[in-house]
This record gives structure tokens, sequence and C-alpha cells, in this order.
């Protein structure tokens, strides 16, 4: 067949369109203006209005690169991880993690050398999650965590103390539950997801020791977990609400007297029931226990694969190390979340009052970090058991026997040499 | 005899097999581009350790088949989705079918109500399912189905948050429903409508009476092909489900262990937060075998490709 100059003009054309089809990732060759490389950075989407110019402001400001924010709905999680397995990711971004897997694959840019002088003054709650083999993979942008929501009111009403412990929680919740409001929202699935491993924690136990070893191979683990089907089986519960556990509608609209949320909601809670509200960690299960709560940080990270790392890693210390004004006014301005840096937090007047000055103390005292350890497939297996155990009834010391074996197994695998 | 215009020279060989490319190459190379190299990878994928990443060293044989099928959670999945299957198929065929004859039988605003069943085809899962989710079937006393039950003193019911009963079953179950017997309909309405009228009339001189009597020996027998084409699309579409079951069930901090067919678990395990592409890729390609030998199984049960059907 002989093709001729026209047709191949023409497919040349019609496949000159497709390749033009691809995704924008913002990054390129160089920047504009004369401001060095051009960057691209991802956030996930924030809820709260104004931080997205707020990050856009950020790096208009910065002189020596071209820096061009990417706010990207959806799942965020997903798209970074999927970015990264190619060369056409952001060059810095920010992660829930980096994941050990992430770290082990070398997808992340060692960052240690930008903690020089700095590193005591990061809240070592949520630095440790970002540190694997001693190094340090990613800049803690701020600290979030989740607490126990109740208001005061409707248990005063009900004459019901604020709970200090899990059997006290789950009499509490059958107290307060009536035929409009129930007595606790832990999210549509009961709790299996919210609270996660917070129970083992609230027993005094761990997810995975600091030597690498399951940290709830104990009876009081199962006792934990039987407790949030008890409140399950009570009917305390609420289910099925239009929107789930991370937002504060359910609990500002009287669908419940008690929710478990995050540190976020506060002002939410606050501008609804003016102070008609209190905030209270997981409490504790058995004389072993403590009370409990996570905390976690979004982190700023560099793409191993960035044709301009030595540049990212610059723009990521003066962002979040160099300019603390703009992580405060990152942390406080806009939603509501602790710096993550330690004399930011000491000095932020909005974290001095009332259940915001509660969840602060809450959180150096109770807060316990999610170890690298618990991988994806660990959290899981441990999942979807809590969620047999809570809505079926499943035996907690049986299923906790099966999540042990499966955590074991991922164990041996990231102790690999690799 | 070919006839041409005069001064015009008639279609050759040449741009003949010029214009097949032109039409046939740009999807030819989609299919390659987008289905066939990528399910090549995949393939390729199952054999390794590839933990974020898709460029993997690590070798390990058969092991993510050996581990996938002694996993639980998708063993688990297998189960849910057969289950799902058996109900979704014939439910489904049934009442397509039954809206057809229905339709059929219309002599008044036939094309009116051939739309209004046919409409719900166009409407994404994703938009469904969140109808279903937040306003129809959602747990609290303003929820669509609670207020109905709440008029006859019933308790309130978390539909998708209970398994003892399983009420989230009825919710995937009238979903699904609503968005597909339309479309089956249709095909179906395609088929009465090419059974030959002097059959009915046949029938009616032989004595038979309308109806069951009819249907049975006349009209079914008549829609074999149609009701063959239809069951295995049912069922290919059945084990690929995702969207509405994705939608419905998953909140921020993952997904149910009940009511998870095989994609939201292969979804979760190799592009969610896990990423481990190996083991993921051996799900998928164990997945896709069981469609096939399913589907092949069931071509051969109804005959199709057979002496019957080459006849035809």
């Amino acid at each position: 067949m002989t093709i001729s100059r026209r047709t191949l003009l023409g497919t040349g054309a019609a496949l000159g369109l497709l390749t033009a089809c691809g995704s924008n990732t913002g990054r390129g060759g160089g920047g504009s203006g004369g401001k060095g490389p051009r960057l691209a950075q991802w956030y996930h989407q924030y809820g709260e209005a104004g931080t997205e110019q707020a990050v856009k402001r950020y790096a208009a400001a910065y002189e020596k690169a071209d820096v061009q924010v990417q706010w990207r709905p959806g799942n965020y999680d997903e798209q970074t991880a999927a970015a990264l397995l190619t060369d056409s990711g952001p060059d810095v971004f920010e992660v829930n993690g980096p994941s050990l897997d992430q770290i082990r694959k070398g997808q992340v840019v060692d960052l240690t050398d930008l903690f020089d002088g700095v590193k005591d003054d990061f809240d070592p709650a949520v630095l440790a999650p970002k540190t694997y083999d001693g190094k340090i993979w990613a800049i803690p942008q701020v600290v979030d965590m989740h607490l126990l929501y109740y208001r005061k009111s409707l248990l005063d009403d009900a004459g019901v103390e604020p709970p200090r412990s899990l059997a006290a929680l789950v009499d509490a919740a059958k107290a307060l539950t009536t035929k409009k409001v129930k007595g606790l929202f832990l999210g549509n699935d009961g709790g299996a997801g919210a609270l996660g491993i917070t129970p083992l924690y609230a027993a005094g136990l761990e997810s995975v020791t600091e030597d690498g070893e399951v940290g709830f191979d104990d009876p009081a683990a199962a006792r934990a977990l039987g407790r949030l089907r008890q409140l399950y089986a009570d009917k305390s519960l609420l289910l099925g609400a239009p929107s789930d556990w991370s937002d504060p509608s359910a609990f500002t609209q009287e669908l419940t007297a008690m929710q478990w949320c995050g540190l976020w909601a506060l002002p939410a809670v606050r501008e609804a029931l003016g102070d008609d509200f209190g905030v209270l960690a997981l409490p504790p299960e058995g004389s072993g226990g403590r009370p409990a709560l996570p905390v976690g940080s979004y982190g700023a990270a560099v793409n191993a694969r960035s044709d301009h790392k030595e540049e990212a890693k610059d723009f990521l210390k003066w962002l979040w190390i160099d300019r603390t004004e703009y992580q405060e006014d990152f942390a406080l301005s806009y939603g509501f979340h602790i710096p993550a840096r330690l004399s930011l937090a000491k000095k932020a007047d909005k974290l001095k009052e009332g259940p915001a000055e509660d969840a602060v103390r809450y959180s150096t005292e109770y807060g316990y970090a999610q170890p690298l350890l618990w991988t994806p497939a660990s959290r899981t297996a441990y999942q979807d058991a809590l969620s047999r155990i809570i809505k079926s009834g499943a035996n907690p010391e049986s299923e906790l026997r099966s999540v042990m074996r499966e955590v074991r197994a991922e164990l041996a695998r990231v102790k690999k040499k690799r | 005899m070919r006839r041409t215009l005069p001064g015009r020279k008639p279609l050759g060989t040449q741009n003949r097999t010029l214009w097949f490319w032109v039409f046939v190459g740009p999807f030819a190379l989609g299919l390659v581009l987008f289905t066939y190299v990528p399910l090549a990878w995949s393939v390729y994928l199952s054999f390794f350790d590839a933990h974020n990443t898709v460029s993997p060293t690590d070798f390990v044989g058969f092991d993510n088949y050996t581990s996938m099928l002694r996993n639980e959670a998708f063993t688990g999945s297998l189960v849910t989705f057969a289950v799902f299957s058996a109900f979704i198929v014939p439910t489904t065929f049934v009442l397509s079918l039954a809206l057809a004859l229905m339709v059929n039988r219309m002599h008044r605003a036939q094309a009116f109500f051939r739309s209004v069943f046919f409409l719900p085809a166009a409407c994404s899962y994703v938009v469904a399912a969140l109808i279903w989710k937040l306003s129809i079937f959602n747990g609290v006393r303003f929820g669509l189905a609670n207020t109905v039950l709440g008029w006859f003193g019933a308790d309130q019911i978390a539909w998708l948050s209970t398994t003892e009963p399983p009420w989230y079953w009825l919710v995937i179950v009238t979903l699904r429903l609503w968005l597909q017997a339309g479309f089956y309909m249709i095909l179906f309405l395609a088929g009465l409508q090419r059974i030959s009228p002097t059959l009915y009339e046949a029938a009616a001189v032989d004595g038979a009476r309308p109806g069951w009597q009819v249907l049975r020996h006349v009209t079914l027998p008549q829609l074999r092909a149609t009701s063959i084409a239809v069951t295995l699309l049912l069922v290919i579409n059945a084990f690929q489900a995702f969207d509405e079951f994705y939608n419905l069930l998953s909140d921020s901090q993952g997904y149910p262990p009940y009511a998870r067919p095989p994609l939201v678990y292969l979804y979760y395990t190799a592009l969610g937060q896990e990423q481990n592409l190996g083991f993921g890729s051996a799900g998928a390609v164990i997945l896709a075998l069981v469609i096939a030998v399913v589907t092949v199984g069931q071509a051969r049960w109804f005959g199709l490709g057979g002496k019957e059907d080459r006849q035809r």
C-alpha cells in the first residue's frame, strides 16, 4: 500500500492531537519570568475556604522557582500513588504518609538535612511516622487529631457524666439514646474505620511495637473491641447518617449526643452549639488502659523522579521550615489544626481556650501516631475483622488471632532486606 | 455489475485498503494500546513482587496466585458476587421480559412507556447510587424509606449499615434493577417485534389459549437468541459490578467486608493505598479466567454456536 503525503500529514496531525490530550501536571522544563525552574506542587482538596488561595499565595511569593500549585479533588492518596509510578507526577506534594512501601521503593527523597537545627521544634508524635531508617522523608505540615465530642446539655438532661471508661461510654450512649437522638456516632460503619486501632491503645496496647512485633496479643484487645459490639447491639449507635463521621453535621443537627470527629470540626461545632459541648479522648479500657486518640499529619515530600529534586527541597525548606508565619497562617487562619512546630503551637491564642485547649492537651498527653509498620494490608485485615465483630457479632478473640497472623506475615515482608 | 460515473475511477483495491485502515486503524490502535498492552502487562506483573512499582524485578512465580486464592477477603468477595449474580441475573431477566411483554401489548402510548422505562439506563451509576444512599435509603428519620416506615410506626432502619438482616441487598438490587431493566427491555422488545404475527394466528387456529400457553410455546422459543444474549450480558455485567457497590458502601476509611465484589477488593489492593500491583494483577487474572470459564460454560449449556444456531 502506498501512503501519500496528504495521508501521512493527516495521520500525523491526528496522532499529534491524541498525544496532546495527556494530563497536565503543571511540570515543565523552565519557569516563566526568570523565576528558575517550574515546580509542580500538589495538595489534596481542603474543605476550609481560603486554604487554596493561601497556598497559591505562598507559592507565588517564592523567588527561586515558578511553583505551580495543583489543588486536586477526589481520591488524592490514590492519585499521588499512581502518579509516583510515572514520570508525570508532581515535584513536591502533600502526602498522607509517605507509606513504608513508598519509602522502601525510593519514591520519595530523603529530607533529613532540612531539619538541621530545627528537628527538636517539630512535634515528635507526628515526626516519628515520617522517619524510617533514621531518615526523615516528609515535613509535617500541621497536626490533626480525632476526638470525642459530647453535648453538655443532653448529658445533663440524662444525668450522665462525661464517660471516663469504655464501659461508661457504653452506658452513657445507651442512656442518651431516644427515639429521635442516638447516643453516639462513630461513623456509618459502626466505628471500624474511624476508630480503627484507637481502642487497642485505649486498652493500653499498641498496633505494632517499636521492635516491629504485633502489639495487641493480649486479652484486653478483645475486651476493648467487644465494647464496640455492645454499643452496636444496644442500638446506641447512629448508623446511616447522610454525612459520615468526619463531618460534624450529625452532631450539630442533634441526630446524636456524642460523635467521634476531627479537631478540624471544632469551629463549626462552636458556631452551631456555642459552649454547649466538650471534648474527650477515647476513654480507657480496664485497669491497664489509658485515654487514647490518634494524631496524624499530612507531610510535604519531594518526588524522587523529579528533574528538580534539589530545587524542590530548597522550596520545601523555605515554605515549611523557614517561613514560620506561613505555617501559622496555614494551620490557624482557615481550618483548625495544631501547628506541627511546637514553638508555634505554644503561642497560638486560638489554642488557649475552652475545648481547643483541652484538645491540645489531650494530643500531647494521650495522642498516638499510626506506626509506619502498620501497613495498608494490616489495616484492611484489622478493619475487616473489626467490622465483623461490631456488626455480625463475630468472636473478637478468634478474629484477632486471624488478624495477628496476617499482620505477622506483613511485618515479615517489610523486614526483609530490600 | 458495478456502475461508475463517467470520468471517475472505480474504487480500487488499493483505496479500499486505505479507507479500511483510516476507519478501523484508530480503533485497533486504541484497542491494542489501552486494552491488550495493559492486559499483557498485568499478566506479567502477576508473577512479580510489585509493591509501588510497575517495573518490578523480584520474580515470585505463582506466589501471588496462591496467596490470592488463600486470601479470605478475595475468596469471600468471589462468594459475594456469585450470590449476587445468582440473584440479580434471573430477577433482571424476568423483570425486563415482563416489561417488554407489557409494553409490546400496548396499543396506545407505547413509545411513551418504552421511553419511561428506558430512561434510567441513561442515568450514571454514581449519581443513582448517591441518590439511593443519601436520600432514599439513608438510615436517619428523614430518609424517604424511613419516613414511609415511620407512618406505620416502624423503627428506623440503617439500610446500608446492618448485616442482620442484610437490608443493604435491597438497596443494591433495587438500584441495579432500576438502572438496567429498561435496557434489557428494549432488547426483548426488539426480539418480540421480530416474531411473525402468522405464528400467533396459527397457534390460535390450533386452539392455543392466549396467555401462558402462547407465551410458553410460541413467544419464548422465538426469543431464544435474544434470551441467550441477554443472559450472557447480564452475567458478565454482574461479574463486573463495581460502581454501585463502591458508591453505596465505601467511605473515606475503606469498605466493609460484606457485599464486597472482587473488583472493589482488587481496586483497594492494587490501586488504593496498598499499591500491591503484583498481587492485584494475579487477582485480576483469576477473575478474568472465572468470567471466561463461566461465560463459555454458559454458552455451551445454551448450545450457542452449535448446529442449531449455525442453521439459523
